[in-house]
């Protein structure tokens, strides 16, 4: 079974929201006008040459705001109209124009004269000026400062964490229009359509019944969509309510990369005490994101990042600490993982610092390290299903003949001089559940019409991940028809109220469950209509390939006739379904709880190769091993598992945001910003899913997959590391990430050029 | 030459006008305006191929699809040319094989880029003696940021050969559209495609403002990005001198106007490093409409072309209204994207004499290993006499100043001698006194000039194992 829009994927028929403005007469289109520097204060800003520029309609204001000229989703700190400008490139105000060639070029005659201010541009200046969102997020468990002091070995040092540009194929994206009743209507590219509709409803005032927007699919988003689409939205929503005409908001790549959050660039600096053999004992970690210049969703990205700090490996007694940076840089926001991938790379860094400085193999101080049945993490919730790491890890070893290619490694590097083989392998534990609890909820409207034919609504949105491929399917089991007869609808907040974001892997859980719901209230209407025509017990009934029977094996009549029947006899054909997430609590102040429903696991062994002369590397072959539970859809879960992987590969050595000292970003396009390309498609790519891992209390016993995959990227990180190590003389490596090929170059440097570190021993303290 | 207010092309098998033509406009535009949105824009610079559209064109052996990408062709490029867009491929509910195994794989997550594999998916497809599976290193101008490559990678893998019935493969039985003369202009501003040389200067002299454009693959880019205004363009495309190609036993003449793969496709017998350069050279769809000129020329200091040419002591001719000269190619760059050539000159040919050197290795270090913009390349050629003694050695270099250079002082310091570690270690310290390179978003400086240094390591490493 393929993703459910293939067909019109590859003949070009799918519809995305630019796609559309065809569809609108006099649509305009918007520019804005850009913060010459990334802090100041404006000091002036002239739009008249804007409007005399030939095709300029108008320019928006302050003044046309009729509600709040705020777009920030949980603060309110987004001005639509800043005095203060808080990035380079800020946009000020916007130009709506015929045609967007005419606004761009009146966008870029406006004179702007600000008065600059000192910028925050690095976590470093940040730290050393005291510019933070609110005081730190912790979480603790026991007292890790005297477990510290009682450890027999020891190790502290830091890593940093570069971010990651969503590159979402599709740029943000928004039109807005008038609608036939005088509200305001919206195709918007995004995760999030009731807060999208909620915060243009803010931006005019109006209650939110008056708002429509519709997710017709996206082109991607990776949570880049989640929060940051609502800006875009407001703004084209304002001009439309403005100069009542259909407004169009499309970034170029170049203005969605300058203006839009990214993955948080974090620094992590840490403590670690542990024994001769490996164990963790006591573990002391300072997290700092940079957030930007608005809080967005900074915290609950932080939040994810100090749980998923554990990963797999029990921590008896912790101390972490997460501190959001205040910046003048784009506002970072969710990117699949949210927080996780930072966490967990932090305390993979720690483990291979801690085996090298020990030289044990660092996949027996991983496992050594292993979550056992029964333990519970630092926030206190029991790991259930504990075992299922270990048991990964060891089929993982055997199918990917982890042994014996080690040893053909060792043969080869001992024998190649300039160039070297590594081989790492790492595991992934990723809570399920949005961490702030009340998202856990999703919403359903099944239509089912006279002819048998299915409407599906839903609060979810497709956005590429296969969610509207894995709702089709649950309907059609419940349901007991062919996919052929399910239409799935684009996501409407006139259709589902109130949904949630489709993200934190949960959208299949939550959307699914709720669609299941609906289509099994449908069906307990249609038993007994179906009894009396199949003269059965209604307990009998079987629904099945289209067909209703008595029992699995009798006579059947067609869906379609059960339902004209059922329509007869005024059974009502449609129902709203709703999933609630059972058991999950969580309590920031306490730092304790059952955030998660579950965990999801997996491992993945990489294999790589190093040049020695000039620290370009090649990825040679990965194996993954990962748990999904019972799949909805194989190919749709295999999917996301091989992109999440590439994608988080990219993150960890390939794509490189940077910043000059202007706060200009210097790699804000496509030829300078390298996504992953068939380049890092490694030749061998095996992926397997766990058998036997039904989910209890899941929908269809599956488990969500979207995050879950990117961090088995860390693997390659890990795998790049023993590589680096092959051309020294054993010893901790520290490197920062991205590992580019410099990055790479500069660790082989050190490695080649230094002496073995002393083993620590006692109370000593390895600094690396 | 007639001013036509109006662009002709042949779109999806059917005669196209578009009328008040706009010079400036981009196709991937005005295909959209026309409702053919399967192409799209994913980055308007062609790195991403999300707006890849097929061209027929004639490949010396009969007419082939090319695909390309329609952000970088300005409308009046496409004048007199055939083109196909993904909508013109299924044939009512029937998907063409390329679609239905790219669908079948799970070769689209969310569908954006999906148009832009397909058409460059289609025009490998139907490859003029294609006999095995579809080569994925065909798709390398294409960007996917869900799957992953790998289903796109089976897709791929899994086409066989096209049924003789085919109607994209008969349409190939046809010759390919020629180009012609045109031109065609607006209030704002004007194009034309002269079909000779002669022509071309003499425009050129009429016009000082003009500006020369092949490919479009950087100036397209630079009106994309940066919104620049070209007031008056004149294509080299339709000139039968720039496209020239002429062997002989002493050197190899490559017309400045070829395009890198229909340079690929014609010389044979080129040194080996020439497959590995031309593979790490951008990508696919770029390839086929760069042209080798245009790389030189715009005298990036990060052009692929010039190492490689400068280590095989190629020369250019020059032509201008009053006559032609031939300079070696190691003069002709003066300085950040400046080059020798006056006003009213054109870069007419390269000249690489033959025979080529014994060894020739070129290296491209970059973050990304394929279609990246380099932080060092480096080419390094050398001919060994009898004795085993250093004939001749070139060692090119390319984002190390602010033009690509041969260092001289590295290669007189391994002329002469045998190839030895520490020989080596000379040319790496004159390559070290040398080279003050700069640091960017690419690489810092410290890095470019370890490696200008290290990949005279790397070249040892080869070269001595061959020669042993």
């Amino acid at each position: 079974m393929n993703h459910e829009s293939a067909g019109a994927h590859v003949t070009g028929s799918a519809l995305y929201t630019e796609d559309l403005a065809g569809r609108f007469q006099g649509l305009l289109h918007a520019w804005p006008v850009l913060a010459p520097v990334s802090h100041g204060m404006v000091v002036s800003l002239d739009a008249s040459s804007a409007r005399a520029e030939p095709g300029v309609h108008t320019v928006l204001a302050a003044r046309d705001v009729p509600g709040e000229p705020d777009t920030g989703t949980i603060r309110h700190d987004e001005p639509l109209f800043p005095d203060e400008i808080q990035f380079h490139r800020q946009p000020l105000t916007w130009v709506l124009a015929d045609s967007v060639e005419a606004a761009r070029r009146g966008a870029e005659s406006v004179r702007v004269v600000c008065e600059p201010l000192p910028a925050i541009l690095t976590i470093g200046q940040a730290i050393a000026g005291n510019s933070f969102f609110g005081p730190p997020l912790a979480l603790r468990r026991g007292d890790a400062a005297a477990a510290l002091a009682a450890s027999p070995c020891r190790l502290e040092g830091e890593v940093a964490i570069g971010g990651q540009e969503h590159f979402y194929l599709e740029t943000q994206s928004a039109i807005a229009w008038i609608d036939e009743t005088g509200g305001i209507a919206s195709y918007s590219s995004t995760q999030h359509p009731s807060d999208t509709q909620a915060v243009i409803a803010r931006v005019l005032g109006l209650p939110r019944n008056q708002v429509t927007v519709e997710c017709p699919r996206m082109g991607g988003a990776f949570g880049g969509k989640e929060s940051q689409a609502n800006w875009f939205a407001a703004v084209a929503a304002l001009g439309a309510w403005k100069t009542r005409r259909p407004v169009q908001v499309r970034l170029p790549r170049a203005l969605d990369m300058a203006l839009t959050g990214k993955r948080h660039p974090f620094l992590a600096r840490f403590e670690a005490g542990f024994d001769s053999e490996g164990l963790l004992l006591a573990l002391k970690v300072a997290l700092y994101s940079d957030g930007g210049w608005s809080l967005d969703l900074s915290e609950p990205v932080m939040s994810r990042a100090l749980f998923h700090l554990d990963n797999c490996y029990y921590l008896p007694a912790v101390e972490a600490t997460g501190h959001i940076c205040r910046t003048h840089k784009t506002s970072q926001t969710a990117f699949r993982g949210f927080g996780g991938p930072q966490g967990m790379l932090v305390i993979e860094d720690v483990l291979d610092r801690i085996a090298r400085a020990l030289a044990l193999p660092p996949d027996q101080v991983r496992r050594r390290n292993f979550y056992r049945e029964g333990q519970s993490t630092h926030y206190g919730q029991t790991v259930k299903d504990a075992g299922r790491i270990e048991n990964i890890w060891q089929q993982l070893q055997t199918a990917s003949s982890f042994a014996a290619r080690r040893a053909a490694i060792d043969r080869f590097n001992e024998a190649s001089a300039h160039v070297k083989r590594g081989m790492a392998i790492t595991p992934v534990k990723f809570g399920i559940s949005f961490t702030a609890s009340w998202y856990n909820q999703g919403g359903a409207l099944v239509l089912v019409y006279r002819d048998g034919s299915v409407q599906v609504n839903h609060g979810g949105t497709e956005m590429g991940q296969g969610l509207y491929t894995k709702i089709r399917q649950i309907a059609a089991c419940q349901l007991g028809v062919a996919t052929e007869s399910i239409r799935l609808m684009p996501a409407s907040t006139g259709k589902v109220p109130n949904s949630s974001a489709s993200a934190a892997s949960a959208s299949t859980d939550l959307n699914g469950a709720a669609v299941a719901d609906a289509c099994g209230q449908i069906v307990e209407r249609l038993r007994p209509v179906a009894a009396r025509l199949l003269q059965c017990a209604p307990e009998e009934v079987a629904f099945r390939g289209g067909l209703v029977s008595a029992g699995e094996s009798g006579p059947g009549i067609a869906f379609a006739s059960l339902t004209e029947e059922a329509y007869r006899a005024r059974v009502p054909l449609f129902a709203e379904g709703y999933y609630r997430t059972p058991g999950i609590h969580f309590n920031p102040q306490t730092g304790q709880g059952q955030p998660f429903h579950y965990f999801a696991y997996g491992a993945a062994v990489a294999e790589v190769e190093v040049d020695g002369f000039t620290g370009q590397h090649q990825i040679r072959r990965v194996d993954i091993l990962q748990d999904v539970g019972d799949s909805v859809a194989p190919l749709i879960d295999r999917g996301q598992i091989e992109g999440g992987f590439l994608q988080g590969l990219g993150w960890l050595t390939l794509e490189e945001l940077l910043w000059d000292d202007q706060g200009r970003l210097a790699t804000g396009g496509a030829s300078t910003y390298k996504l992953p390309s068939w380049s890092e498609l490694p030749e061998i790519f095996e992926v397997n899913f766990l058998e036997r891992a039904t989910e209890p209390g899941v929908v269809m016993g599956s488990k969500a997959v979207g995050e879950p995959p990117l961090m088995l990227a860390l693997a390659v990180r890990e795998a790049l590391r023993a590589a680096i190590a092959a051309f020294g003389n054993g010893g901790v490596i520290t490197i920062d990430s991205p590992l580019t090929p410099e990055r790479v170059f500069w660790a082989l440097e050190r490695a080649r050029t230094r002496s073995p570190e002393p083993v620590p021993a006692g109370a000593g303290v390895l600094r690396t | 030459m007639h001013v036509s207010p109006s662009v002709h092309l042949c779109l999806n098998g059917q005669p196209v006008t578009i009328d008040a033509a706009s010079p400036q406009r981009t196709l991937l535009d005005q295909l959209r305006e026309l409702g053919l949105t399967g192409a799209k824009e994913g980055c308007a610079e062609g790195e991403c191929g999300a707006c890849t559209v097929a061209m027929v064109q004639d490949t010396g052996a009969g007419a082939e699809y090319r695909p390309v990408n329609s952000c970088l062709m300005l409308l009046p490029m496409a004048a007199g040319q055939e083109i196909y867009t993904v909508e013109s491929l299924a044939s009512g509910n029937v998907l063409h094989p390329v679609q239905d195994s790219l669908a079948q794989a799970g070769g689209s997550q969310c569908g954006y880029c999906t148009p832009g594999f397909v058409m460059s998916l289609f025009a490998e497809y139907y490859r003029r003696g294609r006999q095995s599976a579809c080569e994925p290193d065909a798709l390398g101008g294409n960007l996917c940021r869900c799957t992953g490559y790998r289903p796109i990678r089976d897709a791929a893998r899994a086409l066989t050969v096209p049924a003789p019935e085919d109607r994209f493969a008969r349409r190939l039985v046809e010759p390919a559209p020629t180009l012609e003369e045109f031109a065609c202009s607006s209030a704002e501003a004007s194009f034309s495609r002269p079909a000779s040389l002669a022509a071309c200067l003499a425009e050129r002299r009429a016009h000082a403002e003009a500006r020369y454009i092949s490919g479009g693959t950087d100036l397209v880019v630079e009106s994309n990005l940066r919104g620049t205004a070209f007031p008056r363009l004149i294509s080299l495309e339709a000139v039968p001198e720039l496209r020239m190609w002429n062997e002989t036993s002493v050197s190899v003449e490559i017309g400045a106007g070829l395009t890198l793969n229909e340079i690929g496709a014609r010389w044979r017998g080129a040194p080996p490093a020439f497959r590995e350069w031309l593979a790490l050279f951008a990508s696919p769809l770029i390839r086929n409409r760069a042209t080798l000129g245009g790389n030189l020329a715009t005298a990036s200091p990060i052009g692929d072309a010039a190492p490689f040419l400068l280590a095989l002591d190629a020369r250019v001719r020059l032509a201008g209204l009053d006559g032609e000269r031939i300079e070696p190619l190691s003069s002709f760059f003066t300085g950040y994207r400046k080059t020798i050539l006056q006003p009213d000159e054109l870069l007419v040919s390269i000249l690489v004499p033959k025979p080529f050197p014994d060894r020739v290795r070129f290296y491209k270090v970059a973050k990304r290993r394929l279609d990246d913009i380099s932080t060092v390349a480096a080419c390094m050629a050398m001919s060994l006499d009898r004795a085993g003694r250093v004939r001749s050695a070139r060692l090119a270099y390319g984002g190390v100043a602010e033009i690509p250079l041969r260092v001289s002082e590295a290669e007189e310091a391994i002329e002469g001698h045998r190839w030895t570690p520490a020989v080596a270690q000379l040319a790496q310290d004159a390559v070290r006194r040398r080279l003050r390179p700069i640091s960017d978003h690419r690489g810092s400086d410290a890095y470019r000039a370890s490696l200008a240094a290290a990949l005279i390591g790397k070249f040892l490493s080869e070269t001595r194992e061959q020669a042993a």
